[in-house]
């Protein structure tokens, strides 16, 4: 019993991480029915550029915010310099973009910070570590916790995050109320960069960090928003918790920890097979 | 009077169409000018390219004295320009009250917009009703008035009306017609009207202009265009 609710709530820590990732994912979906392949290498850069700071001194819940407010910078500049100009472009040519970007950071990456795989520093000190968590574990729960309070909070209750939801839905109706939608989609990229870091920042310590750390997570990422509903974002990070927890009783219990990424896969297949829409997402109907 | 909104040789198209042809009219400050004719002629277009929406335009359009011709679409809804698009325009996934705030996005004032949505419920106490709910499970006639009131939430200065009779029952047309005159005696807002409905148009306008094909073919104040037997036969079908 004590081994699977170690098994059930390590799930849900790992399944925050991928309700961050996922969440971010549906964010860019819905204001440009795409999905940024780029996703989890920008949250990696981010979470190398809090390490830097960390090496050099910075205090750890600086370099944190330090690293939030690159990532969403990054991602705005992403938006307006890059992704812009695809705007109108074929489904195919934006899939190749973000591979494209993909690659460039992953490679930038490595060329900064090398491809050796280095620790990453928990800030939750190891005394608070519980029965069935460590301390990092359960600190990793509250914070993605409270960065989903903090994004809902902004999105329903603000004019900002109100115009943002209003221009990801209709564009041409929010302009002719004075939304300026091109600067709501390069907002949503930053926003969706900065939760990116979080999740990244927040399984470092965990996976290790390294320039590839994120693909597994992305995956991972993908099946929850996919498993939730692409264009549901509080679908997405609930899918997200469910996930972590699949995987983790799979890993424990049936397929083994080498077979624990294809279970992503299998989500991902059996979602679009079954229920496309995903768990609660809007099922489109379109007129023929 | 002098004219709120000006257009001159004003040619307008979607990618290689051409739909409107050196254009020529304008909408009196305080007044309300229905722009009427068949469908394909080209009423809508002229409304989205006072707002530089999805066309490509070349002229030179005025609004208060300034040139808005090539401004983005932004920019002239802040000078007080609200368009009441053709389908309406609704936010179909957000709530009615979330609707109408977006109508006030621009403004920073914000008791009196408090005040304002309380005054578009009195207008249509439907939306009152049904403040909560999603917009997009309104009916055919609840979005008209939603629309209404969004673009009223601006303060506009000028009103594009595309439509507002559009696929409504002769009773909720009434009712929204009744609406606009009095906001338009009230508060002075002036209206740019397209309509299918020459009636109606007629009835309301204090301008009119005649579109066939994209270009004007007879203008004039609302009481000659309804005495001309012509045009009578034309568009009213009498």
């Amino acid at each position: 019993m004590d081994a699977f609710l170690h098994q059930l709530l390590s799930g849900l820590a790992n399944g925050g991480i991928y309700a961050s990732i996922g969440l971010a994912l549906v964010m860019i979906y819905q204001a440009t029915h795409h999905i940024n392949f780029a996703q989890g290498e920008q949250a990696m850069f981010s979470a190398y550029v809090a390490l830097t700071l960390i090496q050099a001194g910075v205090p750890y819940w600086l370099a944190f915010l330090a690293a939030l407010a690159f990532a969403f910078v990054a991602g705005v500049a992403i938006e307006r310099v890059v992704v812009r100009r695809f705007a109108n472009a074929p489904v195919l040519s934006v899939v190749v973009v973000f591979l494209g970007l993909l690659f460039i950071i992953n490679s930038l990456a490595g060329w900064l910070f090398t491809y050796n795989v280095q620790a990453f520093p928990s800030p939750f000190p190891a005394g608070l570590g519980g029965r069935y968590l460590s301390a990092h574990e359960i600190g990793m729960i509250a914070v993605t916790l409270a960065m989903l309070a903090v994004v809902y909070a902004f999105f329903r209750f603000t004019p900002l995050g109100l115009a943002m939801r209003a221009a990801a839905q209709n564009p041409e109706s929010s302009r002719l109320v004075g939304i300026r939608v091109g600067w709501m989609l390069a907002l949503g990229w930053g926003l969706a960069g900065a939760i990116g870091a979080v999740a990244a920042i927040m399984a470092a310590p965990i996976v290790y960090i390294e320039p590839n750390m994120m693909a597994g997570i992305l995956l991972y990422g993908f099946a929850a928003a996919l498993l939730g509903g692409i264009d549901n974002p509080w679908g997405a990070a609930v899918g997200g918790f469910i996930v972590g927890v699949i995987e983790n009783l799979a890993g424990a219990y049936a397929v083994g920890t080498e077979l624990k990424l294809s279970v992503a896969l299998v989500i991902i297949i059996v979602v679009l097979v079954t229920r496309p829409a995903g768990l609660f997402g809007r099922t489109v109907v379109t007129r023929v | 009077m002098s004219a709120l909104l000006e257009l001159k040789g004003v040619d307008a198209a979607y990618g290689q169409s051409k739909v409107i042809h050196g254009l020529d009219m304008a909408v009196e400050e305080g007044g309300i000018t229905a722009l009427l004719g068949a469908n394909g002629a080209g009423k809508t277009t002229i409304l989205r390219t006072v707002c530089n929406v999805r066309t490509r335009a070349s002229g030179v359009i005025t609004f208060a004295g300034r040139r808005i011709d090539g401004m983005q679409t932004e920019d002239i809804v802040r000078l007080g320009v609200a368009h009441v698009p053709d389908g309406r325009g609704t936010f179909v996934h957000l709530t009615v009250a979330e609707n109408l705030t977006l109508g006030a996005y621009t403004r920073r004032d914000r008791a009196a917009t408090e005040q304002d949505m309380e005054r578009m419920f009195g207008y249509f106490p439907r939306l009152r009703e049904r403040v909560r709910q999603q917009a997009g499970t309104l009916s055919g006639g609840e979005q008209q008035m939603l629309a209404i009131a969004r673009a009223l939430m601006l303060r506009p200065r000028l009103l594009l009306l595309d439509e507002p009779s559009f696929g409504l029952a002769p009773l909720v047309v009434q009712e929204i017609f009744r609406i606009l005159a009095r906001i338009n005696a009230e508060d002075r807002v002036s209206m740019l009207l397209v309509e299918q409905n020459a009636n109606l148009a007629l009835a309301m306008a204090h301008d009119v202009y005649l579109l066939e094909t994209g270009r004007i073919v007879r203008s004039g104040p609302a009481a000659e265009i309804r005495s001309d037997d012509a045009v009578r036969r034309a568009y009213l079908g009498y």
